[in-house]
């Protein structure tokens, strides 16, 4: 019996997104990466966006992100992203305009840039993908690394005195004005992964509604740099990662009503 | 006669953009340039033509919305003095590598550091030899009045396009406060959707289209075998621009001894100090570059075979004066090529020219 007969159309239960491309993934096995991408491609799958959607993928390990989604690309420079799509945007009303973004890149060099795109509101999607290290470059501290966790830079483990505190980014955007959807997920079982597809779904329908900018922190794992099996990084995660970045919507709505920003007189 | 008005500098910039259909426009304030963005408000292009115009939160991110911009197919443009077009030099050299055309405009002031707003030469080794990492060059074009203020923007939209790489109008503090009459150019009307699609849809991210691969703006290439490739593509189009595009003027060279060379401000006083000599009886003329990359070498290296030197005049430390000796070293390399300036913010004197002339070539 031929593969084709046991798979039928009618027995799919499961496929590989239209969207995605066949090439090979640089991702190492276990990386959230990969399972991102794919909700990413599903999701402009599902909203018939294609051709009206340009990605604009960061420095680190998702620079290579525009190989893997059959959409328009541009690679930006380091944190620079969001400066990136809000070009694209402002003079491209029609399209639908995401950026892709590590931890290094979107709160360490970056934090400008995110700050200002998302307080002016701009309509556009942030995913970030928050494994508290720098992956591409061999694992050094980051801005979300953990006290006392080691990396290359902290071989001891984070020092507060040394090093300062980890940074909660999310917890700001979601206090800026411009922001209508502020969301932190995880994609590491079936069931978060069907959430965080939600999750990215209504934060690309709110870049085509144009309420402002939607952002989706994605805590992941990088069992690499973190020096662990797949299995034993998603346990990491869970006990060392969940309590500090809870998961949950920070903000869902509007963006905030000029009202209350307005001059008196 | 046209659109004839009296004008600053910089609101000529902003008036010119919009006129020549450009999309967008992204700065951050910075004196002595801040005319531009103020006058491109004021003038609310977005109801007139649909340009947008948005300020930026900082020099960083105009540029790099400059190369989103512009990897979309739009014409965009960004301005700014010295200190912040340092600030720009990791996204100029990006949009280099990506092959993006687009405008930038400095405006500048002199430095180091936060040096002076006044008005100075010295960004020329940053326009013409780098600013930002790797091997890149700009387009830079170098105004010597307001009236080119104005040609200028369309002009370098238009190399800029011609050879898919950014084009800088390298113009200082005096010419962009000072106010001279200009003929404002005719408008043309920005690009429609269809009219990018059809030029720029070989590379442009303005949507996948079913008939062609999605494209990718990145300046990356992991493969050493294709980065070199990528790089011996610049530089052949490098090339090109040096054999088509050098541009250059010249006031009373045919029978001159000794050849001023000055670009922008200086080249504007150096036409007084040619009057000046030759009211002393001395043989002198002026070649003025437009183009400062390409540079004009072969003028230069013809001048070199019959004349007896050259002093380039310059608000920096001397930074052209290394093209022109190598440029004259190529026609005749005797010949003497001296250098005299002011920095800090001081412009030089017609009389000073000629002083200077005297001593370092004539009486030397």
């Amino acid at each position: 019996m031929d593969v084709k007969d046991i798979i039928k159309p009618e027995n799919l239960v499961y496929q590989k997104p239209k969207l995605l491309t066949d090439k090979t993934m640089h991702y190492c096995p276990g990386c959230t990466h990969g399972v991102v991408h794919r909700l990413v491609a599903e999701v402009i799958e599902d909203l018939d966006i294609q051709e009206k959607t340009i990605g604009v993928s960061p420095v680190g390990c998702s620079v290579f992100a525009y190989n893997y989604i059959d959409i328009d690309w541009q690679e930006a420079a380091h944190g620079r992203a969001p400066a990136v799509a809000t070009g694209i945007a402002r003079v491209n009303e029609d399209k639908v305009v995401f950026t892709y973004q590590g931890d290094g890149d979107l709160a360490s060099i970056g934090t400008a840039e995110i700050l200002h795109a998302c307080n002016r509101g701009e309509n556009i999607v942030v995913i970030f993908i928050n494994n508290a290290i720098y992956g591409m470059t061999g694992g050094q501290m980051a801005p979300t690394t953990l006290l006392g966790q080691v990396t290359a830079t902290t071989p001891c483990g984070r020092d507060l005195e040394r090093n300062g505190y980890p940074l909660k980014i999310t917890e700001l955007i979601a206090q800026l004005p411009g922001t209508s959807y502020v969301t932190r997920q995880s994609a590491h079982t079936p069931a978060t992964a069907r959430k965080c597809r939600k999750a990215i779904k209504k934060a690309f329908q709110n870049a085509i509604d144009k309420k402002g900018t939607s952002f989706v922190e994605v805590v992941s794992t990088c069992n690499s740099g973190w020096r662990l099996s797949p299995v034993d990084a998603n346990i990491w995660m869970e006990e060392n990662m969940f309590p500090f970045f809870p998961m949950g919507d920070m903000k869902d709505g509007e963006r905030d009503a000029p009202d209350a920003y307005l001059k008196k007189n | 006669m046209g659109d004839l008005r009296l004008m600053k500098g910089n609101e000529v910039i902003a008036e010119a953009a919009i006129r020549c259909g450009c999309d967008g426009y992204f700065g951050y304030p910075i004196t002595p340039q801040s005319e531009v963005m103020e006058t491109l408000m004021a003038r609310e292009p977005w109801d007139e033509t649909g340009m947008v115009v948005l300020q930026a939160e900082s020099e960083v991110a105009s540029i790099n919305m400059v190369y989103g911009a512009a990897g979309s197919g739009k014409k965009v443009m960004t301005s700014s003095s010295s200190p912040g077009i340092s600030l720009m030099a990791e996204g100029i050299s990006y949009i280099a590598g990506a092959e993006l055309p687009c405008l930038i405009v400095n405006v500048q002031r002199g430095g180091p550091g936060l040096g002076t707003i006044q008005p100075s030469q010295a960004d020329y080794f940053q326009s013409t030899k780098g600013g930002g990492h790797g091997d890149y060059r700009l387009i830079v074009l170098a105004p010597s009045s307001v009236q080119e203020m104005n040609d200028f923007v369309d002009l370098g939209f238009e190399l800029a396009y011609k050879y898919r790489n950014p084009a800088m109008i390298l113009t200082d503090g005096a010419i962009g406060q000072m106010m001279e009459k200009v003929v404002l150019s005719e408008y043309k009307p920005r690009m429609t959707s269809e009219e990018i699609n059809d030029k720029y849809g070989s590379w442009a991210t303005n949507g996948k289209k079913p008939n062609r691969d999605y494209n990718i703006i990145t300046s990356l290439e992991m493969d050493s075998a294709k980065m070199e490739s990528n790089n011996l593509r610049f530089q052949e189009k490098y090339k090109q621009m040096e054999e088509e595009e050098v541009r250059y003027e010249t006031f009373q060279c045919d029978d001159a001894e000794y050849i001023l060379v000055a670009f922008g401000s200086s080249a504007r006083i150096c036409q007084k100090s040619v009057d000046l000599a030759r009211a002393k009886g001395l043989k002198v003329g002026l070649l003025r570059p437009i183009t400062l990359y390409p540079f004009p070498k072969k003028p230069i290296a013809e001048l070199a075979k019959k004349v007896k030197g050259f002093l380039t005049v310059e608000m920096n430390a001397g930074q052209m004066v290394e093209d022109v000796q190598l440029a004259a070293g190529c026609g005749n390399s005797s010949v003497p090529v001296k250098y005299f300036g002011r920095m800090g913010g001081i412009i030089p004197t017609p009389g000073e020219v000629v002083e200077a002339l005297e001593q370092k070539l004539i009486e030397a």
